[in-house]
């Protein structure tokens, strides 16, 4: 029992060294017969810079691949951020006034700007009033507020045949709440595309 | 006529009824109990027991409580009686006799009552028969009596037909228990037209746009309805037949709002605009504009006719604020109406000329309602302290205004005397009710 204990420890000492032995011998066959050390070496150098080249060009690709993907992306991003802009970005009045805020004003500049850059486009003006007073005079004054845009936009040279005016009155509107907070936020022109 | 006992005409009329003068008692035709146009009336003690049972039939109990109370509830809404507690009754209904010479009004005048109503009915087939009779207690006094014959649904009818003589004969001006109440409603989720009888009774769905309805206003025949409304997607003016599916629709660039009809005419006022702002105009029935009533760059809006058409109150903001103005329609003066507070709007001249009722935005930002002379002079506040109270509008013989009001929190339909006086609400339905229009008195009631 103990020699054949001897024995499978003598084999599994020499197994991996036979292996390592046949490993090496099989590195040597690779070599191809009548091609220099020397010609091996400068043909691998010349095809690796030939590869390191094709690989560089392809990086490149790739790089402004990547780049104008990403700037169409920007460009695309920019375009509906524009556009969502144009549609959340209100311009907002005092009580019972029609008239426009130098503040308003700057939000038209960039809505004829937007309406230029995209001369397909056609937008409707809603105007909007706070829950105080009278529903009838409410729905005059909207129209008032929401002309009061039109007139700016066209001065600025949008067409006025892409501008439509609907007034809500105080029949919409975006804060349900009964303080000035709420009113300032419903005293408003509001764009819609169509 | 009045020495002998009255006589009952024959009334041969299946399926319709007919009232029919039992007995008119010529001194008392001239003499006015009621003066609609005092400021403050003293409301007349008034009886009116159940009535009596004439002939057989197994309706007989219950009508004879129910027609007596519709009697009460109907004149009770002018303001003008105080309805006596049955309580107090000295005699038994049943028992006692329905005309002038088998009445002890004694019994009537030691309770306080100075009027009584007396009724009496049968019930047999499917055919009613209703008699009802006034008396002036003091004088002893048959004032007016009539018969009525129709099926069981006809009661109301009659009931009012009756209460709008008696009202003629008391006050010199015709009830007003044929007219209705045109208004807004939420409760499909939308606003639409609905329309009431005058006392709130029986609303029903007018319009079904799915979109905003506003501002119902009536022909005065009574058989057209103007307002605005977004089917399209904008503020359109819609003009349509109260009974019949026919209209026309203007639909103008801009906004088309707030209709008025000229006063006995197919034509109405409503600012409009689709010129550049909303200023108002005068069109056909059809919808074809006749001309520019209004001058100037701003807002005009809110027109409302003298009872004789030659003059419009309106709104404009000309001064800065909204107020109201009065033009000569055929002279073309401008006049300026409101000098106090700062937003004065919803101007409705009533029926009988005296008075423009209009709502106010008060320093504590509620809106009330007051009524002004055309003149100018005796502002009076009508709400106060009850939310806000707006869209004022007149009864046709200028007596009440209705009105919508958050006093109890959504918008609903209220209506008080024409002096602020009885406040009460008219109806609620689901959602909230505002825009009340008062319809005139319907021929076809």
């Amino acid at each position: 029992m103990i020699r054949r204990s001897w024995v499978i420890l003598a084999l599994l000492l020499l197994i991996p060294g036979f292996m390592f032995a046949a490993s090496c011998a099989k590195k040597q066959v690779v070599s191809e017969p009548g091609v220099t050390p020397a010609e091996e070496s400068a043909e691998a150098r010349r095809l690796a810079a030939e590869r390191a080249r094709q690989g560089a060009l392809e990086e490149q690709r790739l790089r402004e691949q990547r780049l104008a993907e990403e700037a169409k992306t920007r460009a695309e991003q920019e375009t509906m951020a524009a556009r969502e802009t144009f549609l959340d970005e209100h311009i907002y009045f005092e009580f019972d006034k029609s008239r426009l805020l130098p503040e308003s004003k700057a939000v038209l500049r960039l809505k004829a700007r937007w309406l230029k850059a995209h001369p397909g486009a056609l937008a409707v003006i809603e105007g909007h009033c706070d829950e105080r007073g009278t529903n009838e005079y409410n729905l005059a004054l909207g129209d008032r507020r929401a002309r009061s845009a039109k007139t700016y936009l066209v001065d600025l040279g949008t067409a006025a045949e892409r501008l439509t005016c609907i007034s809500y009155g105080e029949e919409r509107p975006l804060d349900p709440g009964h303080d000035e907070a709420a009113w300032a936020k419903n005293r408003r022109a509001q764009f819609v595309i169509e | 006529m009045r020495k002998s006992s009255p006589r009952w005409f024959l009334v041969v009329l299946v399926g319709l009824f007919l009232g029919v003068f039992i007995c008119s008692n010529t001194p008392c035709q001239a003499r006015v109990y009621i003066d609609i146009s005092a400021p403050y009336l003293r409301k007349i003690p008034t009886a009116v027991p159940f009535f009596k049972d004439q002939g057989s039939g197994n309706k007989q109990g219950e009508l004879a409580g129910t027609l007596a109370d519709l009697l009460a509830e109907t004149i009770h809404f002018t303001g003008f009686f105080k309805i006596l507690d049955r309580e107090s009754f000295l005699e038994d209904p049943q028992q006692a006799g329905l005309i002038e010479n088998e009445i002890n009004f004694k019994n009537w005048t030691d309770i306080g009552a100075e009027l009584l109503v007396k009724g009496g009915f049968k019930y047999q087939g499917d055919r009613l028969t209703v008699e009802l009779r006034l008396f002036d207690t003091f004088s002893g006094r048959l004032i007016i009596g009539k018969r009525y014959v129709g099926y069981l649904n006809d009661q109301r009818r009659m009931i009012r037909r009756f209460c709008n003589d008696m009202i003629h004969r008391l006050t010199g001006h015709e009830g007003i228990f044929s007219s209705r109440i045109g208004f807004i409603s939420t409760a499909t989720g939308h606003k639409e037209i609905y329309i009431a009888d005058f006392d709130g009774h029986d609303p029903r769905q007018f319009t079904n746009t799915g979109a905003i309805t506003l501002f119902p206003a009536w022909s005065s025949d009574g058989q057209w309805l103007a307002y605005t409304d977004y089917r399209r997607g904008k503020p359109d003016l819609y003009i349509r037949n109260i009974r019949e599916q026919q209209g026309t629709v203007i639909s103008l660039q801009g906004s088309n709002l707030t209709p008025a009809w000229v006063p006995g005419q197919f034509a109405l006022a409503a600012s409009l605009s689709y010129e550049g702002n909303p200023a108002v105009y005068l069109l056909t029935g059809k919808g074809k504009i006749i001309r520019r009533l209004t001058e100037h760059w701003d807002i005009d809006v809110s027109p409302t006719w003298s009872p004789d058409g030659k003059a419009i109150a309106f709104v404009s903001n000309r001064s800065g604020s909204p107020q109201i103005y009065i033009k000569n329609v055929e002279e073309g003066k401008v006049r300026r109406l409101t000098y106090e507070g700062k937003y004065n709007t919803s101007p409705q001249w009533s029926p009988r000329g005296d008075y423009i009722a209009c709502t106010r935005l008060d320093k504590d930002g509620t809106v009330n309602i007051y009524v002004i002379r055309p003149e100018g002079r005796d502002s009076i506040q009508l709400t106060r302290n009850t939310g806000n109270n707006e869209s004022p509008t007149w009864s046709p013989d200028g007596s009440l205004i209705a009105f919508s009001s958050t006093r109890e929190g959504p918008s609903r339909i209220y209506v008080m005397n024409a002096n602020g006086a009885n406040q009460r609400r008219l109806l609620a339905l689901k959602g909230e009710q505002t825009d009340p229009s008062w319809s005139p008195r319907l021929s076809y009631y």
